[in-house]
């Protein structure tokens, strides 16, 4: 049966001054709707590589992904994007941000007043309603990359891909994100693929955590499901044996079956 | 020409200002206490910090401009030259408002001569209803206002002229690699050439081409326009191409993500991204444009400031000296607002209030 995110064979070669570089070989993952899919593994070894693919900003040497039985291959706001640094335009208001998707995605489909509602929901939805009249620079961190969110959610992508969205924010912001993030997932039940380095944030909002091994020609090493049961609560979970467990299992696999080379955040 | 060199030094400006907004948001509580609790530092006996630095900056400039008039003066005194002595700022001032008297004189006597002809008219109508009166054009000579009048409205011309081709050129140089490989050489092998070189050229040109019976303009005036528009193209067409190339890649995928049309992409993207880059090209564009329309005017004998320096050269009476001083300064001063006028303007249309111009 054909999964409702399919990746099957996806390789991908970059030419560089030094010649050819593969980056990828023969990854393979099936996505079921709904599911929560992290990518982890070590700096370089091609994990947002593989979510540009996803996102049609790359096109694989080899391969191909099937989403909802059509394949993809050029960006389209069925597999909205949130990308690390919030990326929003700084030269418009929060609100703006997130109207300039709704208005390309929904023309002709919304009126004028329901684009307006539907933006304003979104916005509230990442808890940033408050804000929307302001420009990104004078927002922080975390609230610009709930905006990124809020921007992507508006899109009512097939699937949401996030690019470390909370690479780049501190701790208590980070898990006040991670909150809301469950919080979506949970309510709209949309599939997420989401890189990160963070073993804990993972753990804590993943179904399944793919593993990838270190590049060049990085594939997919180990895809561990996670079992805890929702809504997750992060104090409890702390020290919960089965999620103490799983997060050493992806510990192990980060230092033992590869090369340990760097710090991992975890 | 520092086009190139200037772009990293503007957009870093404004990253640093961004930044430097946010954090003095977060400080301002533990910037504000000591004020709350020192209120005499601030007080009437010392004077605010930015405004001291603003009024120290104010008087040097003035140090500055009154050592540059007493050298001028000391030295302009021990030069003779065939047309008597040079100069000094003195004789210049006096020079100009003689200069500004002409203008009113001149004025008036166009005055007089459509009153003597509209009496003149009157009369004959009166005499004879069936008359045929007819209206003459007055045929003064052109003072120094005039001059002035008429290099502004020709460097605005050719200015607007060179935009319109520019800005597009630009944004297409630096959208589409293929059509930047194409179009750089042309741009890189035109660049360099002096509006001289081009003016014969153009003359021929204008007066092949430009054929009406009732010309809007005189062909003079299109002659220097379309010289300083070949001109001051270039700046313009390099800083766009620069800053449209270099709009962030993130802010680039988003829109791909969200498949904004063309359109759409320049105007709510690649446009204000490229803004400060653009009003740089156009900054130095414009300066190009004023520094090639006085040496145009003056090669080509067409009206404007160039011409006047030009007659005045070739006059020679005792007065001239003075009255070249009197407009290179006009000169200098007239580019000076040009350039303020385009900053009020990036300041209008940019997005980015926090960042410093310069």
């Amino acid at each position: 049966m054909q999964a409702y995110l399919e990746i099957s064979k996806v390789g991908i070669e970059f030419n560089t001054e030094s010649g050819k570089f593969r980056a990828l070989q023969d990854v393979n993952l099936k996505i079921e709707q709904g599911e929560f899919i992290s990518l982890i593994g070590h700096s370089g070894c091609g994990k947002s590589t593989v979510l540009n693919i996803l996102a049609g900003l790359y096109e694989a040497t080899e391969g191909g992904i099937i989403l909802d039985g059509k394949e993809v291959n050029a960006p389209s706001p069925d597999r909205a994007v949130v990308f690390q640094n919030h990326a929003l335009l700084p030269w418009l208001s929060v609100y703006e941000n997130v109207e300039l998707a709704v208005k390309q995605v929904f023309k002709g489909h919304k009126t004028r007043a329901e684009m307006r509602e539907w933006i304003d929901y979104n916005l509230a939805l990442v808890h940033i309603a408050h804000a929307k009249d302001k420009r990104p620079h004078e927002i922080s961190g975390g609230m610009k990359q709930r905006v990124g969110i809020a921007r992507c959610l508006a899109m009512q992508p097939k699937v949401l891909l996030m690019d470390e969205p909370f690479g780049a924010l501190d701790a208590l912001t980070r898990a006040h994100l991670q909150n809301s993030l469950m919080e979506i997932h949970a309510d709209l039940g949309t599939t997420v693929v989401m890189i990160t380095h963070d073993v804990d944030e993972a753990v804590l909002l993943s179904d399944r955590i793919v593993m990838m091994s270190n590049g060049p020609a990085a594939t997919v090493g180990e895809i561990l499901p996670v079992t805890l049961p929702r809504p997750r609560d992060r104090l409890a979970l702390a020290e919960d044996p089965d999620f103490v467990h799983t997060r050493q299992q992806v510990l192990q696999f980060l230092y033992d079956k590869h090369k340990f080379t760097g710090a991992v955040a975890a | 020409m520092s086009t190139l060199t200037l772009n990293p030094d503007l957009s870093d400006v404004g990253e640093e200002a961004m930044t430097d907004q946010i954090d003095s948001t977060q400080t301002k509580p533990a910037d504000q206490e000591p004020t709350a609790l020192a209120p005499w530092r601030y007080s009437a006996w010392s004077i605010p910090m930015a405004a001291q630095r603003s009024l120290r900056g104010a008087s040097l400039s003035v140090v500055g401009i009154m050592l540059f008039m007493l050298l001028w003066q000391a030295t302009a005194n021990s030069i003779d030259t065939s047309l008597g002595k040079f100069p000094g700022p003195i004789q210049v001032f006096s020079q100009a408002q003689n200069m500004v008297e002409e203008y009113d004189r001149e004025q008036q006597r166009r005055v007089d001569f459509f009153a003597r002809q509209q009496v003149r008219n009157d009369e004959l109508l009166r005499n004879d209803p069936s008359a045929e009166v007819r209206i003459r054009p007055y045929t003064g000579r052109p003072t120094f206002l005039n001059q002035i009048a008429t290099s502004l409205m020709t460097v605005a011309f050719g200015f607007a002229l060179a935009m319109l081709v520019a800005i597009p050129l630009g944004i297409v140089c630096g959208l589409s690699e293929t059509i930047y490989n194409a179009t750089n050489p042309l741009i890189q092998l035109f660049k360099p050439v002096s509006p001289l070189a081009w003016l014969p050229l153009v003359t021929m040109l204008v007066s092949a081409l430009y054929v009406s019976d009732d010309p809007m303009f005189e062909k003079s005036f299109v002659t220097s326009a379309i010289t300083v528009a070949l001109c001051c193209l270039w700046p313009t067409v390099i800083n766009t191409t620069v800053g449209v190339a270099s709009v962030d890649k993130d802010l680039i995928n988003v829109s791909r993500v969200i498949c904004l049309p063309t359109h759409v992409h320049i105007r709510k993207i690649v446009l204000p991204s490229a803004i400060p880059l653009i009003f740089t090209g156009m900054r130095l564009s414009l300066a190009t444009g004023w520094m090639v329309l006085i040496a145009a005017e003056m090669l080509a004998q067409n009206p404007g400031l160039g011409k006047f320096i030009w007659d005045e050269f070739q006059n020679g009476s005792s007065d001239s000296l003075s009255r070249i001083m009197v407009a290179v300064i006009v000169i200098g001063f007239i580019g000076l607002i040009l350039d303020r006028l385009m900053l009020t303007l990036q300041r209008y249309l940019s997005w980015d209030k926090q960042t410093v111009l310069r």
